[in-house]
C-alpha cells in the first residue's frame, strides 16, 4: 500500500529460514507471517528495528550492505563513525589504533557522528525543538519515527523536525570540503551504522535529501572485522606509529548522546528516556490516549541501551556503554578555536537545520473504505471469539488476534488454526491432558 | 458493530481499557486520527467518572460508517446537579480520588468538548450518558 515510499534494509534469506516462528513472535509491529514454511515481511508494517534478526537462530535475517570497494571511487573518503563503534573494542586496544587502522583500510578522514551535537550546541547555544505538539518526540531513532508513522498517526505532529546530529555532521563536512574548492564528485561520505533502521532511513525515497547528505552506508559489524584484522596484522607497527585521532574530539555530552538518556539529559524541561521498542509501544499507547500531560520531551529508542544495543553492533551493549562512559570522563569542553571553525559553516547549516514534514502512513486498517472495514471488523470480532487465544503461532500469524484480522481481510482461513483442528481428532484424551478445557472454549 | 465493556467501581489502574480497545478498532477502520483522539478522550473521561463516582457500570459502543455512539451507564448514586457538574473545575470527587490525580472537575466538560452530541440522564438509581462522535472531520 505504502511500501513504495519505504526502503527496507532487512531481508529474509529463504534458503536459511526454517519457519521456526521466532521472528514472527518477536516482531513488535506484527509485520511477519509464515507461508510455505518461510517468513514473509509486510513492507508497510516493517520498521527495520531488527528484533527479528536478533531472534533468528539460523542467521536467516540479513541486513543489506553497500559494496565496501565503493569508497575507493572517491578522492575524499570520509567515515562518519558513531561513538559506540569505539565501545565495541576491548580496553587493551587504544583508540588511536582503531583510528589508524581505519586510515590503513582506506578512509582519508574520520569524524565521529556525534560531532553534530557539538555543532548544534555551538551554533544554537541550546538544543531547539521543532514540533507542533508537546511532548516533543526525538527523531534520532529512525525505527521509532517509522513506528509512529505507521501505528500512531495522531502523534506525527509531536516529532521533532530538527535534523539528528549525524546529518548535521555530514552536512558540515561536505560544505567544509566544498568551501575548500574540492569538487563535489570527489567527496564520499560514508556512515558506519549500528542498525538496520538507519540504512533504511538513509536509502528511503521518503528522504530524498539523504542521498545528497550520505554517499553510502557501511555496516558496523563488517567494518569491525576489517579493523580487527588490520590491528592484528599491524600490532607491532601500530605500537610505534599509531597517533592518528580524529579532529575535533567530542565533548563528554556528545560522546554519550546515542546511549539511553544521552539526548534527553541535554533538553530543558521535564524529559523522559525510554528504550527498547516494546517499552516504547506501551508508552505510546498511553501518550495517544492523552494520559500523559506533564512531559516536555521524549527520547525514544528502539534498542535497549540505545545505539550500543544496535543489531549490527558486535560487542556487548553494557560493556560498550561502560567504555563510552569511561571515555567521556577524559573528554573536555569544546575550545574557542573549534567553535570558530564550526561557526564558519553556521549560516549554511542553520538554513538546512530542519527536516521535511513527516507524514503518517497508517498500516493497520482493515480496509480503506469505512463501510467495507466495518463489515470486515464484524467478521474479525466473531472469528477472534472463536479462536483459542493461545497465540501459538502455528497458523503462521503471530497471535490469534492477527489471524482473525488476516481472515477478515481474506488473507487467511480458519482452517489454519491448528488448535481448532485438534478438537476434532480422535486421541482427544491425550490432548486434554495438556490443554484441559482450553480447546473446548 | 457493537462492543460492550463492564467497569468495576474504584479500579483506577484499569480505567482506560475500554478507550484503548475502541481506539484499536477505530484505527482498523481507518478513522482520521483527530476523530479517534476525540473519542478516546471522551471515553476515557467517562470511564474515570464511573470508576471514581459510581458503584460500577458498563459501556456500550455502536459504530456505523458515519459515527460512533457510546452509552455509559452506572448503577448510582447519580449526579445531583447536572448543570453544575458540566461547569469546568466543579468536582465532587473525594480527597482520596484527588490524591490519585483524578477529580479535577474536567470530566463532563471534556466529554462535552470532544463529542458532537451529549445526553445525560441521572437519578439516584444511576446515570446514563449518551454521546456521539461523527467521523466526518469538523472544519472549525
Amino acid at each position: 500500500m505504502n511500501s513504495k515510499s519505504f526502503h527496507h534494509a532487512l531481508t529474509v534469506r529463504e534458503d536459511l529460514c526454517r519457519g521456526c516462528t521466532r521472528c514472527m513472535r518477536n516482531c513488535p509491529t506484527e509485520a511477519i507471517r509464515l507461508s510455505h514454511g518461510k517468513a514473509h515481511v509486510n513492507p508497510d508494517r516493517c520498521v527495520d528495528c531488527g528484533q527479528c534478526m536478533d531472534a533468528c537462530p539460523y542467521g536467516a535475517i540479513v541486513v543489506e550492505q553497500d559494496d565496501f570497494e565503493k569508497i575507493f571511487s572517491y578522492n575524499q573518503r570520509i567515515a562518519i563513525l558513531p561513538s559506540v563503534f569505539i565501545g565495541q573494542f576491548a580496553d587493551d586496544i587504544p583508540e588511536n589504533y582503531i583510528y589508524t587502522a581505519l586510515r590503513d583500510i582506506g578512509f582519508t578522514d574520520i569524524y565521529e557522528a556525534e560531532f553534530g551535537v557539538d555543532i548544534l550546541k555551538t551554533i544554537g547555544n541550546r538544543f531547539s525543538t521543532y514540533a507542533d505538539d508537546k511532548p516533543v518526540i526525538s527523531t534520532y531513532c529512525p525505527a521509532i519515527v517509522r513506528l509512529i508513522q505507521i501505528k500512531y498517526p495522531s502523534l506525527v505532529k509531536h516529532l521533532n523536525l530538527l535534523r539528528p546530529p549525524v546529518e548535521i555532521t555530514a552536512m558540515y563536512i561536505r560544505n567544509k570540503l566544498i568551501d575548500r574548492q574540492i569538487p563535489p564528485e570527489d567527496i564520499g561520505i560514508f556512515y558506519v551504522t549500528p542498525c538496520a533502521a538507519k540504512i533504511a532511513s538513509i536509502k528511503s525515497p521518503e528522504n530524498p535529501d539523504h542521498h545528497e547528505i550520505f554517499t553510502g552506508v557501511i555496516n558496523m559489524d563488517y567494518l569491525y572485522n576489517l579493523v580487527q584484522k588490520s590491528i592484528a596484522k599491524n600490532k607491532k607497527l601500530l605500537a610505534k606509529t599509531a597517533r592518528f585521532t580524529p579532529i575535533p574530539p567530542l565533548t563528554p555530552e556528545a560522546c554519550m548522546w546515542s546511549l539511553t538518556a544521552g539526548e534527553s539529559s541535554t533538553v530543558p524541561g521535564r524529559t523522559l528516556a525510554i528504550d527498547e521498542i516494546h517499552n516504547v509501544i506501551e508508552f505510546l499507547e498511553r501518550l495517544e490516549n492523552d494520559e500523559i500531560t506533564n512531559i516536555d520531551f521524549l527520547e525514544l529508542r528502539s534498542c535497549a541501551e540505545g545505539c550500543a544495543g544496535g543489531v549490527l553492533a558486535p560487542g556487548n551493549r553494557f560493556l560498550a556503554k561502560e567504555r563510552l562512559t569511561h571515555r567521556s570522563q577524559h573528554m573536555r569542553e569544546i575550545t574557542p578555536e573549534q567553535q570558530t571553525m564550526i561557526r564558519r559553516q553556521a549560516s549554511y547549516l542553520v538554513k538546512h537545520i530542519k527536516k521535511e514534514r513527516i507524514e503518517a502512513k497508517s498500516a493497520y486498517q482493515l480496509d480503506d473504505d469505512i463501510g467495507a472495514a466495518l463489515k470486515k471488523m464484524d467478521r474479525y470480532l466473531e472469528i477472534k471469539k472463536a479462536l483459542p487465544g493461545i497465540d501459538c503461532g502455528l497458523c503462521g500469524a503471530p497471535s490469534c488476534h492477527a489471524l482473525a484480522e488476516d481472515i477478515a481481510k481474506g488473507h487467511a482461513t480458519v482452517s489454519q488454526c491448528v488448535v481448532l483442528r485438534l478438537r476434532s481428532i480422535t486421541q482427544r484424551d491425550d490432548i486434554h491432558k495438556v490443554w484441559g478445557d482450553t480447546l473446548d472454549r | 458493530m457493537n462492543q460492550s465493556f463492564s467497569i468495576p467501581a474504584g479500579d483506577f489502574s484499569h480505567a482506560g481499557q475500554a478507550a484503548s480497545e475502541i481506539k484499536r478498532l477505530l484505527k482498523q477502520l481507518n478513522i482520521p486520527p483527530k476523530v479517534i483522539k476525540r473519542v478516546v478522550v471522551a471515553l476515557y473521561e467517562a470511564e474515570v467518572n464511573v470508576v471514581a463516582h459510581s458503584f460500577g457500570g458498563s459501556i456500550s459502543c455502536t459504530i456505523t460508517p458515519e459515527h460512533i455512539d457510546i452509552v455509559v451507564s452506572d448503577c448510582g448514586p447519580g449526579i445531583s446537579d447536572i448543570e453544575l457538574a458540566m461547569s469546568e473545575g466543579y468536582s465532587t470527587a473525594s480527597s482520596e480520588v484527588r490524591e490519585m490525580g483524578f477529580g479535577a472537575g474536567m470530566g463532563l466538560p471534556n466529554i462535552k468538548n470532544n463529542s458532537d452530541s451529549l445526553d445525560i440522564s441521572s437519578s439516584e438509581q444511576g446515570t446514563s450518558i449518551h454521546m456521539r462522535v461523527n467521523f466526518k472531520e469538523h472544519t472549525p
